[in-house]
C-alpha cells in the first residue's frame, strides 16, 4: 500500500512540476499581456492542436514514420557493423576510421544533397539523414560495449576453452547492452531532431517540418507550436519505449533492478 | 613413471621480443607440482608469478621450453578443461544469476539441465552460500562474490585449480575466513592448488610448499616447505606459523636486496 503510495508519489512528481510550468507559462503571458503573439499561452497551442487536428495528425504521422523507420534501419546498421568490427579485425580497419570521420561531417548539413539525391519531395532523404545521424552513437557506444570486457572474463573463458562466437555470446553481447541502450535512449531524440530540421529543406509536405516554417512564416505560431508540441511527443514515447525495451532485455541490470526493488 | 600434476621445464617468456618495451617476464623456470599438493608463488610485483601462472593454464605461451598439465601440454589440458581457475576480480557475470554463474562452464561442456542445476546447489552448499542461487551478483558482498568464483571453478571438479591473488581484494578478516574456507574445500575435493599471492602469512598459512621468486627477470630464487599439519584458528597463533612466516620473509628480503 504504502509502496503504491510511493510510486504514485513519484510519477506525480515531475507531473505536477510540469502542470506548474504551463500555469506560470499562462498566468505570466496573462497578466504580463505581451504586444506579439511569438510566444502563445499553453491554452492557445492546445486549442491550435484541436483546430487543425487532421494537419497537425497527419503531418505527426509522416514525421513518425521516417523518424521510426530511419531509427530502426540505423540501429540495425550500427549493431552490425559494431559486431562487425568487434569480430574481425580487417572490418575494424576498414569501418572505425570511416564512422570516425563521419561523425566529424554535420550531417544535417547534407539535408539539400540528399534532396539532390533522392528527390526534393521524396522522404527517402529525410529517412537518410536520420539513418546516418543516428548510426554514429550507436554505433560506437555498442563497440565500446563489446570490446570493453573485464580481462579475466575474458580468460576465464578462454580457460573454458570457448570459441568466439562463444564468447560474443555469453560475454561480449550481454556486457554491451547497457551502452547500447544509453545510446538508443539518446538517438530517440537525435532522430525527432534530425527528422524535422531535415524536412525543412525538404521531403513531404505534409509532415512536422513544414507544418512549423509554414505556420511560423504565416505568423500562426499557435500552429507552429502545435506541430513542435507534435514532435515533443513523438520523442517523448520513442524514449519511453526505449526505457521500456531496456528493462525487458536487461532486467539484471542494477539500474533497472535498484528500481524493482524500491517499488 | 609418475606423471606430475604440473610440469614446467626450463620455461622462459620474453614480452614484445626484439622491441624497445621488451620485458624478460620469467627465465628458466623449472617447478614441478605433484597430485593433491597445494603450492604459493609469492614473490615482489614484476617477478612474474601470474605469468607463471597464465603458462601452466595456457593463457600464454613460454617463450622457450615447455609446459606440462597432467603429462599433457598446457594447451591440451585447457581444450580439455582440466584445470579451473579464480582471479582477483571475481569476474561473475552480471546477467546471471549466482546459479547460473556456476552453471556457465557446466553448459559449456553440454551438462543437461538436471544435472547443472544439481551441480550448483551442491557448490553453493560447499561454498556456504546455499540461499543465495537466485541472486545476482551484484547483491552480494565482495568475500560471497569471491566464494561464487570459487564455486564456479571447482564446479566441474578439475584435478587442478590455479588461483591469482583470489582473495586481494578482500579484508582482512574475510580473507582468513575465505582461506579456512578453501583449505576445506580443497581437503574435501582432493585438488591440486596453484596459488598466487602476495601475503606472507596467507603463503604460510596456505601452503604445502612455497615458491619464492625474485623480479627482473622472474626466477624461483628458493622453495620453502610447510608442514604445518592440519590448519585452524589456533594455527595462526602457533610459534611453528610465525617460523614459517618469518623464513618467507627472509626469503623474500634476500630476493628484494638482489
Amino acid at each position: 500500500m504504502t509502496d503504491r503510495l510511493q510510486r504514485l508519489g513519484r510519477s506525480a512528481a515531475p507531473l505536477i512540476g510540469g502542470l506548474a510550468i504551463l500555469a506560470f507559462w499562462e498566468l505570466a503571458l496573462l497578466i504580463t499581456n505581451p504586444d506579439g503573439f511569438v510566444l502563445p499561452p499553453p491554452s492557445e497551442i492546445l486549442a491550435a492542436v484541436f483546430d487543425n487536428w487532421e494537419a497537425v495528425f497527419d503531418a505527426a504521422r509522416n514525421t513518425g514514420f521516417i523518424i521510426v523507420s530511419g531509427l530502426v534501419v540505423g540501429v540495425l546498421l550500427a549493431v552490425s557493423a559494431a559486431l562487425l568490427v568487434t569480430r574481425f579485425r580487417t572490418a575494424n580497419e576498414i569501418i572505425t576510421p570511416l564512422a570516425v570521420s563521419m561523425n566529424a561531417v554535420p550531417i544535417i548539413a547534407l539535408a539539400p544533397i540528399f534532396n539532390a539525391w533522392f528527390g526534393l519531395l521524396s522522404p527517402r532523404s529525410n529517412q537518410a539523414i536520420v539513418v546516418v545521424l543516428v548510426f554514429f552513437p550507436i554505433f560506437i557506444n555498442t563497440a565500446k560495449g563489446l570490446t570493453q570486457v573485464e580481462p579475466s572474463q575474458l580468460e576465464l573463458m578462454e580457460s573454458y576453452a570457448a570459441g568466439q562466437w562463444t564468447i560474443a555470446r555469453e560475454v561480449r553481447i550481454p556486457n554491451a547492452m547497457p551502452f547500447f541502450f544509453t545510446a538508443l535512449k539518446l538517438s530517440t531524440s537525435l532522430a525527432v531532431i534530425a527528422a524535422i530540421v531535415a524536412e525543412y529543406f525538404g521531403g513531404r509536405q505534409d509532415a512536422l517540418g513544414p507544418l512549423i516554417t509554414q505556420s511560423a512564416g504565416l505568423t500562426r505560431y499557435p500552429e507552429a507550436w502545435a506541430a513542435v508540441l507534435a514532435g515533443t511527443m513523438i520523442g517523448g514515447i520513442l524514449y519511453t519505449l526505449a526505457g521500456v525495451l531496456e528493462r525487458m532485455a536487461m532486467p539484471w541490470h542494477s539500474s533497472v533492478r535498484a528500481d524493482r526493488q524500491s517499488n | 613413471m609418475t606423471t606430475h600434476a604440473v610440469a614446467v621445464n626450463s620455461a622462459s617468456k620474453i614480452f614484445n621480443q626484439g622491441k624497445t618495451n621488451e620485458v624478460h617476464a620469467l627465465d628458466e623456470i623449472d617447478l614441478t607440482v605433484d597430485d593433491g599438493e597445494f603450492i604459493t608463488l609469492i614473490g615482489p610485483s614484476g617477478c612474474g608469478k601470474s605469468t607463471l601462472l597464465r603458462l601452466i593454464a595456457a593463457l600464454t605461451k613460454p617463450t622457450t621450453g615447455h609446459v606440462e598439465v597432467k603429462g599433457k601440454s598446457a594447451e591440451q589440458a585447457r581444450l580439455d578443461q582440466d584445470y579451473g581457475m579464480a582471479f582477483q576480480r571475481a569476474g561473475l557475470f552480471d546477467w546471471r544469476t549466482v546459479s547460473k554463474n556456476i552453471e556457465l562452464p557446466l553448459e559449456l561442456m553440454g551438462w543437461n539441465r538436471t544435472d547443472r542445476a544439481r551441480r550448483a546447489e551442491e557448490m553453493l552448499e560447499l561454498v556456504k552460500l546455499p540461499e543465495f542461487g537466485g541472486h545476482h551478483p551484484s547483491e552480494l558482498s565482495g568475500g560471497m562474490q569471491q566464494r561464487v568464483a570459487i564455486a564456479r571453478s571447482l564446479s566441474f571438479s578439475p584435478s587442478l585449480l590455479l588461483m591469482d591473488e583470489p582473495f586481494g581484494a578482500l579484508d582482512e578478516m574475510t580473507r582468513e575466513h575465505m582461506q579456512d574456507e578453501l583449505l576445506r574445500i580443497w581437503a574435501e575435493t582432493h585438488t591440486t592448488v596453484v596459488f598466487v599471492t602476495h601475503s606472507i602469512p596467507e603463503a604460510a598459512y596456505l601452503s604445502s610448499r612455497v615458491v619464492v621468486m625474485s623480479p627482473r627477470p622472474g626466477r624461483i630464487a628458493s622453495t620453502i616447505n610447510v608442514d604445518l599439519g592440519d590448519r585452524s584458528d589456533d594455527t595462526r597463533e602457533d610459534p611453528a606459523f610465525f617460523e614459517k612466516v618469518t623464513e618467507v620473509r627472509e626469503a623474500l628480503r634476500a630476493v628484494e636486496s638482489i
